[in-house]
């Protein structure tokens, strides 16, 4: 589904992700974990079409298509959905005309029948239902005077609507108490399934005893100095960061197979 | 030098004219006083400048060159050309004027509770002469003020409100004043008188629009008198022709208590000045003035608000938000005045602008004036885009650029219509700034 090949990436000159390579293939959970500064946001910002990111080298292919080469709106309507790290609050802009305008784009783009304001309004409550979350965000402009839970959970509710196929979630458990992540890692795992993939991007081990990798990354410097199981995620907890960069790169091309 | 001689040059004709206003005009004695009154300070006073502080933003030049003839009654408008003026889903009491006469064929007065009356100034002063003979004129500052000075100098018809105490009027009251294609620039003076007892409730729409007018002047007065506690939203909508200069004055005089909100949306006219001025002259008393404006090509709206506190423990709250496109150029003069005794004031006002292109222009200019030593005063004043992280946001959704812009310039005048709390005069107003809006039809489709 996702493979991103050498990528190298600078932001104002600075080089950031340093040779970066990967493979996501349909059904997979991918965690990349890092500590600040490797450049884990600068991935997602890139593979979601972010301004500002100066591509050098390299190569991001989602099914096959040149996904560089697209539009931000583009990347969603073929199916990629990135959860912020900071989700924007825009006042004024109501969540329900907010969410309407997003599902419609993307089922036009698919060829389907666009909803109109009343199946929309219900398809949105059955997610937050299912996701167990208060229909009172509806109600409110996007984000506006949202706790940093709420954000969060509103991400996963986007994400639930917008059913993607690739799913970035960008430091998605950062600033979560024990309850609000628990429901953020529900509302991801009920959206595992088969045909879609899922890149976790997180700096602590603690999310992904809720949302279980196939796959862990670690992130140091711009490249990925090692990959594993999930096991691996424990093992960095334990022994730290610089543990898996003392290893060394060379090892880490080896270890995925 | 220039555009003071020129003012002179224009101001001839408007002393002209009142002669022959004041011949056929009739009216009591005390009123024709206080016009003749008037003209003798328009005179004095002429077309202010550039230099004058007030005006600084604002060259009139243009105005006061232009020649402009009374506008005569009627014009031939049917109740088809009304049909858009309606707010959905609530009945309201429409009264209609005509290039500046009260037309009795279009208006809808409607049934209002005990004592209520929505009429024209020109009935009132046959009717209701003791009401009007204690309050017109009496709140404005025609001394100081050219325009005020001229409208008063021409009074002769608009709306005239009156609330008992204690009264709650359900259905709004609008007041459309529309000026139709004549063979020549004309000017008409709107002048209405709002009165609202102690206790008392009221909605008032006045809504300025051009039915085929190109270019004219529309020189409007509102006074509007607030008894105790009562709650008064007032909405100014101005929707004029891209060729019309729109010179209004509102002037709120509250008493303890009361409520006001001030509501403007300016959207057309050539050159627009908007002047609001609430004086808070009982203890407790608060008001909102809260208003968008939206001038595009080569439009020009100047802001002039003028809050005076003048007792203690009372709330203003200015909320402008203003979105500049083309050439337009747009100000906000925002002055809080506390006076001495207006101790525990809690004033706030805050100025937002997007300018869509580089060519637009903006001056925000906030003033203030405290003579009291307890008081809580902020002001804020930006100028600004589109914010980018969040056009990228809505895009990563899969909405398109183009949307996305659109959406988020709704969502910056929406914080203004929000405040707006009758719910079907709040959504006339979207409807207005939707249509205005660069591809604003696309958000037709949203809600």
């Amino acid at each position: 589904m996702l493979e991103i090949k050498n990528l190298r990436v600078s932001v104002e000159g600075r080089k950031i992700l340093k040779g970066f390579n990967l493979k996501v293939d349909a059904g997979e959970v991918h965690s990349i974990m890092g500590p600040n500064g490797s450049g884990k946001s600068t991935l997602a910002s890139v593979l979601a079409g972010r301004d500002g990111y100066e591509v050098t080298q390299g190569q991001v292919l989602y099914r096959g298509r040149n996904l560089l080469e697209l539009k931000p709106e583009e990347r969603a309507c073929e199916g990629v959905f990135m959860a912020f790290q900071y989700p924007v609050e825009i006042p004024g802009v109501g969540s329900i005309q907010f969410l309407t305008a997003a599902l419609n784009a993307i089922r036009r783009h698919r060829g389907e029948e666009e909803l109109d304001a009343f199946e929309a309004l219900k398809l949105f409550k059955d997610k937050l239902k299912q996701l167990q979350m208060s229909d009172e965000m509806l109600h409110r402009s996007v984000n506006e005077g949202f706790s940093g839970g709420e954000k969060k959970k509103n991400e996963i509710f986007q994400m639930a609507v917008l059913e993607p196929s690739l799913a970035i979630l960008d430091e998605t458990d950062s600033g979560l108490d024990i309850d609000a992540l628990r429901i953020v890692a529900d509302g991801v795992n009920a959206l595992r399934s088969p045909e879609r993939a899922m890149l976790v991007i997180t700096h602590y081990q603690r999310l992904l005893n809720y949302i279980v990798p196939d796959y862990v990354h670690v992130l140091v410097d711009g490249r990925i100095v090692r990959s594993g199981g999930k096991e691996l995620a424990l093992h960095l907890e334990e022994h730290g960061y610089s543990w898996a960069e003392e290893r060394g790169p060379a090892e880490a091309a080896g270890a995925r197979s | 030098m220039s555009a003071a001689v020129k003012g002179k040059g224009g101001l001839e004709g408007y002393l002209e004219s009142f002669k022959r206003f004041q011949n056929g005009a009739g009216g009591p004695s005390w009123l024709r006083e206080v016009r003749r009154a008037a003209i003798g300070r328009s005179a004095e006073l002429g077309f202010p400048t550039t230099r004058d502080e007030h005006w600084k933003f604002t060259n009139l030049a243009p105005l006061a060159k232009k020649t402009f003839r009374p506008a005569s009654a009627g014009g031939k408008i049917t109740l088809d050309d009304l049909a858009a003026f309606v707010f959905r889903g609530q009945e309201s009491a429409r009264l209609v004027f005509v290039n500046g006469r009260y037309v009795e064929e279009l208006s809808d007065p409607c049934a209002q509770p005990g004592g209520v009356i929505a009429c024209s100034l020109a009935q009132s002063l046959g009717f209701h002469k003791e009401l009007v003979e204690q309050h017109l004129a009496k709140h404005v500052d025609y001394e100081r003020d050219f325009f005020t000075a001229l409208n008063t100098a021409f009074m002769a018809d608009g709306g005239f409100v009156y609330v008992p105490a204690k009264a709650v009027v359900q259905r709004p009251i609008h007041l459309i004043f529309a000026t139709t294609k004549t063979s020549s620039p004309v000017v008409t003076h709107p002048r209405n008188l709002i009165m609202v007892g102690e206790a008392a409730e009221a909605a008032i729409v006045e809504e300025y629009v051009s039915l085929g007018g190109d270019e004219y002047f529309t020189n409007a007065v509102s006074e509007v008198v607030v008894g105790e506690s009562a709650v008064v939203e007032h909405y100014r909508v101005e929707r004029e022709s891209l060729r019309a200069y729109n010179i209004g004055t509102l002037r709120v005089q509250q008493a303890r208590s009361s409520n006001v909100f001030c509501h403007g949306v300016f959207l057309g006219g050539a050159l627009v000045r908007n002047n609001v001025h609430p004086v808070l002259a009982g203890e407790g008393a608060e008001c909102v003035l809260n208003g968008v404006f939206m001038p595009r090509g080569r439009q020009h709206i100047d802001n002039f608000m003028w809050v005076e506190h003048a007792s203690p423990q009372c709330g203003s709250r200015q909320y402008y938000n203003g979105i500049l496109d083309d050439k337009a150029t747009g100000v906000f003069s925002g002055r809080i005045i506390v006076h001495k005794d207006a101790q525990k004031t809690d004033a706030k006002q805050t100025n937002r602008n997007l300018l869509l292109s580089d060519e637009a222009q903006m001056d925000s200019k906030p003033q203030l004036e405290i003579y009291a030593d307890d008081v809580k005063c902020t002001h804020g004043a930006t100028i600004g885009q589109l914010d980018d992280d969040a056009i990228f946001y809505l895009r990563s959704r899969g909405i398109p650029a183009e949307t996305a812009r659109t959406l988020l310039l709704f969502g910056f005048a929406a914080e203004n219509l929000e405040r707006m709390r009758q719910e079907p005069i709040r959504r006339y107003v979207e409807n207005l700034v939707t249509d205005r809006l660069p591809r604003g039809e696309i958000l037709r489709n949203l809600s």
